[in-house]
């Protein structure tokens, strides 16, 4: 198995970005509902205290105000957990900062069942899902250290609001120093012609680990890299299915509303080949430590793997 | 449903960019002009067919104070950067806010009888991306006051001095949001931001008492840390001299409680919740203009 040295969580690299960010751009501001020491908001607080809002336990306050800022033509960041910023504001979200298309950037840390042992009370299994399904919203799942300061700039740098998706634990650094982050572009990690297996953040890790393993069972799997869901990049996606006839697609989200959803409605319309979904299945998550609850869940290279194997038997041709 | 004004302000905008708003101190002009919205919510609303005319009716007098003379605006600039803000909190009071902008001359009268209307800029509930002078879009209740307390915190982050005015219902008081608010300006002492509440103690399924009693208001709003005060909001007089209160209390922000009829100004639409969501027919209509003559 490729093994990728463990780098920072999304959500410390996040954290970093905003004050080089705030350094360089004095109209950014950032709010947080009192979590910034774990969305890692703290930094640029300490920094920029002027620019800085904890505005206590209120998430619908919180995007009120965002929006409130972001109308008086401030660039407003947002933040709390992945829980909190979606479906516990949504219809703030959706009216006051989706339906005016203002420019503020929810950027969410905790996502998912990586959480570990808060539970399913605090891990976002369904964000991408509301996320994407609000007109003009752009939103983004950053794998690494290297990848999220880059889309947090490109975040920063167009107008409109974004959801980033961060995470609670460390993250293997899955991309070269020099890679370079285009929003809404798929990026090839590696070639392959008999199986393309999507992913994006934290999933990134174990379809690289998949495709070498896939290797060794003579399947040649191609890696396509996925951070930008919306608007997703039809191209990659009609070229994969085209060059290499079938997909996985893995994510630590629910399969309803995230990305397999939107890979397989892309295809469907434009290149339909078989599909294979690794994700949560109608079902919360728990207690437990992240990589149990990864197993548990089938979330791991070996299950990416799995799915890969019984697709290449689907293909037709 | 016409101010020979507008036309003329319209006129003059392309001309001169800076121009400000009337700032109309005549009482009686400006019961004048309350009575002028009043015709054209009861015309516009009939014409669509459809809307809320109890709420628009009940928001008038506060709304001729704000637009006519107590804000600084300029109507031939919207996005004028020094322009003191007005959230309409209460959406469906919209056919009042598109007839006071209008009136001052934002945008020709004849889009009113487009209310509604497939491809109106003058939507079921106010969008500030279509309508010059809609400062935001509202519509689901309790959003606008953290909208505008947005504003109010970025007119103190850049120094300017322009004023935020959140225009609420009493309803709306029941929304939980709207008290994550009023905590926060009340702990950011945002004296630059003033909430009008149209307390016409009627909701959509009946009175307000009866449903979820918000008694006291003025007391919840002072123990979240506000200025208070209370006016008889059909009061031009008392609005105004309310309204400068408001602007010359420091540290705190201040919330007027006025108290309002529903469905002011048409008899048979006065506490009749008949009339809070449905338009009058043309017989009423033309009965409404007649009493408003």
């Amino acid at each position: 198995m490729a093994a990728f040295p463990m780098g920072a969580s999304t959500r410390e690299a996040y954290g970093k970005a905003l004050v080089e960010l705030g350094r360089e751009n004095p109209n950014i501001i950032v709010l947080d509902a009192d979590l910034s020491s774990s969305t890692q908001t703290i930094a640029f607080g300490k920094e920029f205290p002027d620019r800085f809002i904890n505005v206590g336990l209120a998430e619908q306050n919180l995007m009120g105000i965002a929006a409130g800022l972001a109308a008086s033509g401030k660039t407003v960041f947002a933040s709390t957990f992945a829980v909190f910023a979606t479906s516990r504001c949504y219809d703030q979200v959706r009216v006051s900062i989706a339906q005016t298309h203002l420019n503020v950037k929810i950027v969410a840390s905790h996502a998912g069942i990586s959480v570990g042992e808060d539970g399913a009370s605090h891990q976002a299994i369904e964000d991408l899902a509301l996320m994407s399904a609000l007109p003009g919203f752009t939103v983004v799942v950053p794998a690494d250290e290297v990848e999220t300061p880059q889309a947090i700039r490109a975040a920063a740098n167009t107008e409109g609001p974004f959801y980033v998706r961060c995470g609670r634990p460390k993250a293997p650094v899955v991309y070269p120093p020099d890679y370079h982050f285009t929003l809404g572009q798929a990026v090839l990690m590696r070639a392959g012609a008999d199986v393309t297996l999507v992913a994006n953040g934290l999933m990134l890790a174990p379809a690289l680990e998949a495709a070498a393993a896939l290797e060794r069972d003579g399947i040649d799997a191609r890696v396509l890299s996925v951070p930008t869901v919306k608007p997703l990049d039809q191209e990659a996606l009609v070229k994969a299915a085209v060059e290499t006839g079938a997909l996985v697609v893995a994510e630590e989200h629910l399969l309803h509303g995230g990305l397999g959803s939107r890979v397989a409605q892309v295809l469907a319309e434009r290149r339909p080949v078989p599909i294979s979904f690794v994700a949560l299945r109608d079902t919360f998550g728990e207690s437990g430590k992240p990589d149990e609850l990864l197993a548990k869940y089938g979330l791991t290279a070996e299950e990416i793997r799995k799915a890969a194997l019984a697709t290449v038997r689907r293909k037709t041709t | 449903m016409s101010n020979p004004q507008a036309p003329a302000q319209l006129a003059k905008a392309g001309a001169s960019a800076s121009l400000e708003a009337a700032h109309i101190s005549s009482l009686e002009e400006l019961e004048r002009i309350a009575k002028t919205l009043r015709r054209d919510i009861v015309t516009m609303i009939g014409r669509a067919a459809s809307g809320h005319p109890g709420g628009s009716l009940s928001t008038v007098e506060i709304l001729t104070s704000l637009f006519f003379n107590v804000m600084r605006h300029r109507p031939s600039e919207p996005k004028w950067p020094d322009r003191d803000r007005f959230i309409l909190s209460k959406g469906h009071g919209a056919p009042a806010l598109y007839s006071a902008l209008a009136e001052t001359g934002y945008f020709p009268m004849e889009w009113l009888s487009t209310l509604r209307r497939l491809g109106s800029p003058l939507q079921g509930h106010p969008d500030m991306n279509r309508v010059p002078g809609v400062e935001f879009s509202t519509g689901s209740l309790g959003q606008g006051l953290s909208v505008a307390t947005g504003m109010a915190l970025a007119a103190r982050m850049d120094k300017r001095d322009y004023r935020v005015y959140a225009l609420l219902s009493d309803g709306e008081c029941q929304e939980g949001q709207t008290w994550e608010a009023a905590m926060f300006a009340g702990h950011h002492e945002l004296d630059n931001l003033t909430v009008m509440v149209d307390a016409n103690g009627c909701q959509l399924d009946g009175f307000i008492c009866s449903i979820l009693d918000l008694d006291p208001l003025p007391a919840k709003w002072k123990a979240f840390g506000w200025h208070t005060l209370e006016v008889d909001g059909h009061s031009i007089s008392e609005l105004l001299a309310a309204l400068e209160e408001a602007r010359s209390t420091k540290g705190v922000p201040t919330a007027i409680i006025a108290h309002t009829i529903k469905g002011k100004g048409v008899s048979f639409m006065e506490n009749n919740n008949e009339f809070h969501g449905k338009a009058p027919s043309p017989e009423q209509v033309a009965r409404a203009l007649e009493e408003l003559a």
